[in-house]
């Protein structure tokens, strides 16, 4: 499937030396977006074939269950990389969350709600740090989340002495619980994307992100109010990393400051997996799930055929390197024109 | 075409023949042949976007070609790379240097091939000896240890010369060397290419100064829209008919200025002092006015615009919209003003390459496209649709990435981003740099109709036809300050040149007279 991406030319090229109608440019669109989606099912009717415990209602679940977290930071992570920026401190804010949400709940007594809110809140002004130290400090994102994955990281583990804190049972309604048949990770997955979706692609702030990531001086001299859309980008990203934090915490219904170390790359990956580019301006919300979907998939699949962790983890970093590989090469294709 | 001309000089170095090179809706070349023998300097001239840069570009192997052949001393050879030409002794100088700024110049000069004593350790005594041979060499004075970026451009522009030549180059493009030049600069300039010629060097001059090619060059290949114009003896050729081999059309069909009748004052500029500039300009448009701006690149017209937007800070002074004082402290609050500021680097600051033409067409204007931060896409759609068919946008699809489109039809798609906003006063930063002939006239004739509709027009260019084709008025600025005002019509292309170097009319020798040697 990916030879098949690869031998793609790149899209819009022909479009306009050809002088292509309308709807081919558009169907070539729409195939570079579901590249990662049609290589999703490819792997899921191989799994389907290969194992018989795949295809089961109770796998399915847990699957999407699995993914749930990495697809909600990506839904984050997607609209930073969007403006050409990158939030490493994602997994220190997850750690962070869930230690707060259950500190609160355990030794001053807060409700269980308000500690949830308490840890999703916490990831907000993270991101607001963030988002001040890109647009008014003017760090390079990159080097201004390091900086506060690192201190967000010693933060959580300070206040915790390096403890994990044992939660209530019932602190697990986020983790375990259900709504109806589904559980609730997957609702909570799928209302995060929607309203990631509905921002990117129909608001101001989502066009005003892909503008900035496209070009920043172009955006700023049309009058988009670059600052404060960055900011918000950052503050959703928190607020998601927050929320993915009590998610976590709630599942093993304990506040682990060493929680979250993985989710940081594993976002980027889902993110660069579904398509977008480091280089800002592309990326969408179903492309973070598919790379979310596309990674658990690897690894639930590797679990049922019994390929050891180390094949798993070999065969996602090849996975990623394509991925970009296509992307860059699709990239290139546009430049040099 | 090719060695008959009657030249004093040897033959032929280097031919090109039949050199094709297709951009994505622009033919950029279509089969030129040029040809540059050693020992003379042979100009290439024509406007911006006729092909001169592109064309040696190809040379100099940073550009590929589509079709057609070079030959050097008449064998036929591969330039597939700047590698590859510098191995056959060619080298192309840009406008913008390739030098490395924090490096000194005997560094630049020997960059790469740095003198060693042992394994990997720099001789600096033998680097510095090596570097002043070569710079007495070729008679260029430049300061050995100085910091690339402590130089002034005229200084890196002769560091790129020296070090293209100490190794070995023999057939030397310049491409516009003396854009950001001062009178006394390009006069050293020529001092050194005229030793190098002498010393057998094969020199290209790009340009489109066509009293700089009759001052300095032996032969003169006029390229225009992409194709071949004529090729003359600099001796035997005028200004005038070398302005008529370039723009193919008389210069009334170029720029079809209407005139249409002034209105109010829609904006003013009193003493505004940008920060970190020493001047204070002033200056004022009215309804309907096409405003030139003049001057030499670097003459802070473009910073001025970018304080009157408020992209930069300003010190102090004051401006009025309509008459009434306000304060624009971003580009936001200018376009709330009702300013709009077309940017100079359409690629960098002017589109948002990977966004749809349609997107790009609504950016300026997004709060009015949305309610409460929700895109109103329909109507959004319809505006660009609108927009797309009034300048002729020609594009595959609303949706098509404004990337992939030509030159020209990039600048258009940024132009309709400020008619999309509605802006009174539209300041145009070298709106026409880059596109193509057919693609210019458009714009000038949505100049004509903006200024009909009682919009202010600001024009920036550097292309002094244009200012002269286009302006009802024009102020030409030097060194940060306005030095001179001309009314339409008042004002010659030498006039402006004189007002934008502060040179005395005196000391430039009058076009059309013989070539100097």
């Amino acid at each position: 499937m990916t030879d098949a991406q690869m031998a793609e030319p790149a899209p819009g090229h022909a479009a306009i030396e050809a002088g292509e109608p309308y709807r081919r440019a558009w169907i070539r669109r729409l195939l570079e977006q579901l590249g990662p989606f049609l290589f999703v099912l490819v792997l899921g009717g191989a799994l389907t074939i290969a194992s018989p415990h795949f295809l089961t209602i109770t796998n399915i679940s847990a699957v999407f269950v699995q993914m749930s977290v990495i697809a909600i930071l990506a839904v984050g992570q997607v609209m930073v990389i969007i403006t050409a920026g990158i939030d490493l401190s994602v997994s220190s804010v997850v750690a962070l969350s869930g230690v707060l949400s259950t500190m609160v709940v355990v030794n001053d007594h807060w409700s269980i709600p308000l500690g949830m809110a308490v840890g999703v809140l916490v990831g907000g002004g993270v991101g607001v740090i963030n988002g001040v130290l890109v647009t008014k400090v003017h760090l390079p994102p990159f080097i201004a989340t390091l900086g506060t994955l690192s201190a967000v990281g010693g933060i959580a583990l300070l206040i915790t002495n390096g403890q994990p804190i044992a939660a209530p049972t019932s602190f697990d309604v986020l983790g375990d619980g259900q709504v109806g048949p589904i559980p609730v990770p997957i609702v909570l997955m799928a209302i995060v994307a929607a309203v990631g979706w509905f921002i990117l692609s129909r608001t101001t702030l989502g066009r005003s992100a892909y503008a900035i990531g496209s070009s920043y001086e172009t955006a700023r001299l049309s009058g988009i109010r670059v600052d404060r859309v960055l900011i918000a980008v950052y503050v959703i990203q928190g607020l998601l990393a927050g929320l993915g934090g009590v998610i976590v915490a709630s599942r093993v219904v304990t506040g682990d400051p060493a929680a979250g170390v993985n989710y940081n790359l594993d976002a980027i990956a889902a993110v660069v997996i579904g398509g977008a580019s480091l280089f800002g301006g592309e990326g969408t919300v179903i492309g973070g799930l598919i790379g979310a979907l596309l990674m658990e998939l690897i690894s639930n699949g590797g679990d049922l055929l019994n390929i050891s962790n180390f094949w798993q983890n070999f065969i996602l970093g090849v996975v990623i390197i394509a991925a970009v590989a296509y992307d860059q090469v699709r990239r290139r294709a546009l430049q040099s024109r | 075409m090719t060695a008959t001309a009657p030249s004093a000089t040897a033959a032929p170095t280097v031919e090109m023949l039949g050199i094709q090179r297709h951009f994505p809706g622009v033919q950029a070349l279509k089969g030129v042949d040029f040809t540059v023998a050693a020992g003379e300097i042979h100009a290439l001239l024509g406007e911006n976007g006729a092909g001169k840069s592109t064309l040696m570009k190809i040379l100099a192997g940073a550009e590929r070609k589509d079709d057609g052949r070079i030959l050097l001393d008449g064998k036929e050879v591969r330039i597939a790379s700047p590698t590859d030409a510098l191995s056959h002794g060619i080298a192309i100088v840009y406008q913008e240097t390739s030098l490395a700024p924090h490096l000194s110049v005997a560094e630049n000069l020997f960059i790469g091939r740095l003198p060693t004593r042992g394994p990997g350790i720099v001789d600096w005594r033998r680097l510095h000896r090596d570097a002043s041979e070569v710079l007495q060499r070729l008679k260029i004075q430049l300061p050995l240890r100085a910091r690339v970026s402590e130089l002034t451009i005229a200084q890196q522009q002769m560091t790129e010369i020296a070090k293209a030549l100490s190794q070995q180059v023999k057939v030397l493009a310049l491409d516009e060397p003396t854009s950001a030049l001062t009178e006394t600069e390009v006069a050293e300039l020529f001092r050194v290419l005229r030793d190098l010629r002498s010393q057998g060097v094969a020199i290209v001059y790009i340009s489109h100064t066509i009293e700089e090619i009759l001052e300095l060059c032996d032969r003169v290949t006029v390229l225009r829209d992409g194709e071949f114009a004529g090729e003359r003896e600099v001796a035997r050729t005028t200004a005038d008919e070398l302005v008529r081999l370039m723009v193919g059309r008389p210069l009334v069909e170029m720029f079809p200025k209407e005139p249409a009748p002034l209105g109010d004052e829609l904006l003013r500029v009193e003493k505004l002092k940008v920060q970190g500039k020493r001047t204070e300009v002033s200056f004022s448009v009215r309804a309907g006015e096409v405003l030139g701006f003049a001057g030499l690149l670097g003459a802070g017209r473009t910073a001025l615009m970018h304080a009157i937007i408020g992209a930069i800070p300003v010190e102090s002074g004051t401006i009025y919209r309509r008459g009434r004082p306000v304060r624009i402290r971003n580009p936001q609050a200018a376009i709330n003003h009702s300013i709009g500021y077309l940017s100079d680097d359409r690629r960098r600051s002017g589109l948002a390459g990977l966004l749809s033409v349609a997107n790009n067409l609504t950016l300026a204007s997004l709060p009015q496209f949305s309610r409460a931060g929700i895109l109103k896409r329909g109507e959004e759609r319809r505006s660009a649709e609108g927009i797309v068919r009034a300048l002729r946008i020609v594009t595959p699809s609303l949706d098509q990435r404004v990337a992939m489109l030509s030159g020209g039809n990039q600048q258009k798609t940024v132009l309709g981003k400020w008619v999309t906003a509605g802006v009174e006063v539209l300041i145009l930063d070298e709106p026409t740099r880059g596109i193509d002939v057919g693609a210019k006239v458009e714009i000038y004739r949505l100049i004509n109709r903006l200024a009909k509709q009682g919009k202010a027009v600001i024009l920036l260019s550097s292309y002094l036809p244009e200012v002269l084709g286009m302006s009802d008025r024009i102020l030409v600025m030097r060194r940060g300050a306005i030095v001179a005002e001309f009314m339409r019509g008042e004002a010659t292309q030498e006039d402006l040149m004189f007002a934008a170097t502060g040179q005395e009319r005196t000391s430039v020798q009058t076009p059309g007279g013989s070539s100097s040697r």
